[in-house]
């Protein structure tokens, strides 16, 4: 390697990552008249030529799933860019029974781009779930001092949804929703019927315009990235006002090695690998916003060893890389004869359901702790690759009558995704491996997960009542899971739903916390951490709403001590 | 509700995103542009005189027969051969190893059955005889029965998925559904009335 580049600019900040958490960082901090470095390990985005919104899959010769079939294990050829389970160059490493999968997304706005755009709030119960049934920890602070930071975030970025009173997901301000499909006004009869609470999602798609961004067109296919930005994506949404203060530097390919810290201990910048120069630069920042997603902000903060901090930066509690939780997650599906009657009809919708399961059993006493809720798809969806995979395996054979069933049977299927709160586990982490770099020579991950009893039952749990509300809705449940070996009852493997945090917990004692209730580090006051990373549970409420609420508020928070004069 | 040209649309919500927009980006020839590089890549395989480029002149032959008895033409539609799905196929198996295993070694296989049974190999097999051997490796029942047939269960079984893949992805396979969809709508005019 040459030698090392630095940058003659002192920035304010210095943040590290461009998703959910970086993104708001930025928009926050910027807003707020601080200089920002926004480093972000991909490359630039273009909208109008990477977002494949409107192509049909006989438009391209691959038909969506890519060189070899390839990109259908990364959710098809027209997924935003560039996320995947493995990049080229970029390895993690796996403990033996462990198989932690990681999705990553190397562009700007990060994840944020094809995400699946639920966004939950987190109840009261789940900030001190430990004092109720004893397991984890509680968090620092509540659900009252979040509540503000949600109601500005769904404001700002538009949730759609409505006002019911359910516990366990608390209300929010929103956006109205958008009309049932057919598929799922039959499971919210079927779930009447059980006592089951079906009410409309809340997704971050506009059904209104806002904020200068025009209302959803409904072609369904927002995890293709939305060139009219009529859903959230933090590209689109948050990069831009935070670069029209002129106060935003976004250097893209810039993958982050380590936490510069000074013979104070306080943090003065950034080392970074510029990818396009295979160099290492760097840049100087009174303080560093860690946004990197969970695993890699953890990552970054292992790597970042110094005199001063022999075990990873801001970790003297060991706490870094340990309390990993993903969602649990088991999904089934149902054959429902009734919608063969449907006349042939524009079933598209936003790019996700409109209806879903929020926990509906927080009142009972349960065989698991904690809750799930309950996604919905299928229907007359846009056909492609895979569509028919588990028809052709019931029915077999070949020719006219294959050809029929298909056309009998398409659009009758409804598919269920129980998505449930795990529960941390020593035997559950993320730590450096002693072994492997990556091509920038950066110590890579090594993942170590285990589901424990209280997971298993709860997706026995999800699997039952998929098939109770296939059938009390007339259909026939069409998927069958094993009950031993390495994913009973269709739980599927660590780190699949993508929803994995808790690298970096947040709590009030910094023997057993990382940083405290405004994102910040224990040990080295001008670090924060505002990803998935600080989350102390990982309540059945995908986690990115909570992301970004935690984000504006741990920004105000820095925004003020830095104008009292508490930042370096 | 009125199904409006996607043009019309993002032209409008262009004028509309222009004041005060955090908008960075103008849509309206984000789909004109996706388009204009899929004619290009379209233009460069022209379609008709498929060059394969994985499977030999036999064995494309064949994945095409193989292809028109999964989903044939009828009434209503052009069948799996009609809707490029051998061409898509060959191309995803000529850059995947895999592909290349289950699908070229299953079809010498077939082969070899067709060859043990009817001393010819499948294409110039009768009708009568291709249906004969298809009855036998389109069932997983029958490699329970017969565990000789195990392999030709299983490439059937891919092939089978494939074709259905390269079909519904197709236009017409698209059509023959009845999909109706992936336009820009004012409103989502949710579900019509269940018919009686």
């Amino acid at each position: 390697m040459t030698q090392v580049v630095r940058s003659p600019k002192k920035f304010d900040v210095c943040v590290i990552g461009s998703g959910a958490g970086g993104g708001m960082a930025a928009k926050i901090l910027t807003e707020g008249g601080l200089s920002v470095a926004l480093l972000e390990a991909g490359g630039p985005l273009n909208p109008e030529k990477d977002y494949q919104m409107f192509v049909w899959p006989y438009d391209v010769p691959h038909r969506g799933v890519g060189v070899g079939g390839r990109a259908a294990d990364n959710f098809g050829e027209f997924l935003a860019p560039n996320g995947a389970w493995q990049i080229a160059g970029e390895p993690y490493t796996s403990t033996a029974g462990s198989n932690f999968q990681w999705f990553r997304s190397r562009i700007v706005g990060g994840r944020t781009n094809h995400w699946g755009r639920i966004a939950l709030r987190f109840a009261p119960v789940d900030f001190r779930s430990k004092t109720r049934d004893g397991l984890g920890e509680d968090w620092p602070i509540s659900y009252d001092d979040l509540s503000p930071y949600y109601d500005k975030v769904e404001s700002y970025i538009g949730v759609f949804g409505t006002r019911e009173n359910v516990p366990s997901a608390p209300d929010g301000i929103f956006l109205p929703p958008p009309k049932p499909r057919c598929s799922e006004l039959l499971v919210k009869k079927a779930c009447e019927k059980l006592n089951v609470t079906c009410i409309p999602a809340r997704l971050a798609i506009l059904t209104k315009p806002l904020n200068g961004r025009p209302a959803c067109h409904y072609c369904a296919q927002c995890g293709r990235g939305c060139t009219t930005a009529s859903n959230f994506s933090s590209s689109q949404v948050l990069i831009p006002p935070a670069m029209a203060t002129r106060k935003l530097s976004l250097i893209t390919n810039a993958m982050a090695r380590e936490i510069l810290v000074g013979r104070d201990g306080q943090a003065t910048g950034v080392s970074y690998i510029d990818k396009v120069t295979r160099t290492e630069k760097r840049i100087s920042a009174r303080a560093v916003v860690v946004a990197a997603s969970a695993c890699e902000s953890a990552r970054l903060l292992l790597n970042s060893k110094s005199a001063l901090f022999p075990n990873g930066l801001a970790n003297s509690s060991g706490q870094v890389g340990r309390n990993l939780t993903d969602s649990v997650g088991s999904d089934g599906e149902g054959y429902f004869p009734a919608l063969e009657k449907m006349p042939p009809h524009n079933h598209d919708g936003t790019g996700g359901m409109h209806m879903y399961i929020p926990w509906w059993k927080f009142d009972r006493q349960n065989e698991f702790p904690r809750g799930y809720h309950i996604e919905i798809g299928g229907g007359r969806e846009m056909p492609e690759a895979g569509m028919f995979d588990d028809l052709c395996k019931e029915v077999e054979g070949y020719g006219a009558s294959l050809k029929a069933t298909c056309r009998k049977r398409y659009g009758t299927t409804i598919g269920f995704a129980g998505r449930g709160e795990m529960i941390t586990n020593p035997d559950t982490f993320c730590e450096i491996d002693p072994d492997t770099v990556d091509q920038w020579g950066i110590p890579v991950l090594r993942f170590h997960f285990k589901w424990s009893e209280y997971e298993l039952r709860q997706a026995r749990d999800m699997q039952e009542t998929f098939q109770a509300i296939v059938e009390a809705g007339g259909g026939q449940y069409a998927t069958k899971t094993q009950v031993h070996g390495a994913y009973p009852f269709g739980i599927q493997p660590g780190g699949k739903i993508i929803h994995e945090v808790g690298t970096a917990r947040m709590g009030s004692d910094p023997r057993t916390s990382v940083l405290n209730g405004y994102c910040q580090a224990h040990d080295v006051k001008n670090v924060f951490v505002t990803d998935g990373a600080p989350l102390v549970t990982n309540p059945d409420k995908n986690p990115t709403l909570t992301i970004m609420a935690l984000a504006w508020r741990a920004s105000e928070f820095l925004l003020d001590e830095a104008k009292k004069g508490n930042i370096p | 509700m009125s199904g409006i040209s996607r043009r019309d649309v993002l032209r409008n919500l262009a004028v509309g995103a222009a004041g005060g927009s955090v908008l960075k980006m103008i849509p309206a020839e984000a789909a004109e542009l996706a388009h204009e590089l899929i004619d290009k890549e379209k233009a460069s395989s022209p379609g008709g005189r498929y060059t394969p480029k994985y499977f030999s002149g036999h064995q494309f032959e064949t994945l095409s027969q193989l292809c028109a008895m999964i989903i044939p033409k009828d009434e209503v539609s052009g069948g799996a051969m009609e809707a490029g799905a051998p061409e898509f196929i060959d191309l995803l198996s000529s850059e995947n190893e895999e592909f290349q295993g289950t699908l070229g070694g299953g079809m010498m296989w077939l082969d070899n059955l067709c060859t043990d049974r009817y001393e010819r190999t499948f294409v110039d097999c009768t009708r009568t005889q291709q249906t004969e051997v298809l009855d036998l490796i389109a069932y997983k029942k029958n490699a329970q029965a017969d565990p000789l047939l195990s392999q030709g269960v299983a490439f059937f079984a891919k092939l089978r998925a494939m074709t259905c893949d390269g079909f519904y992805t197709s236009k017409i396979g698209i059509e023959d559904l009845k999909y109706i969809g992936n336009t820009a709508l004012a409103e989502f005019p949710g579900c019509p009335p269940l018919p009686e």
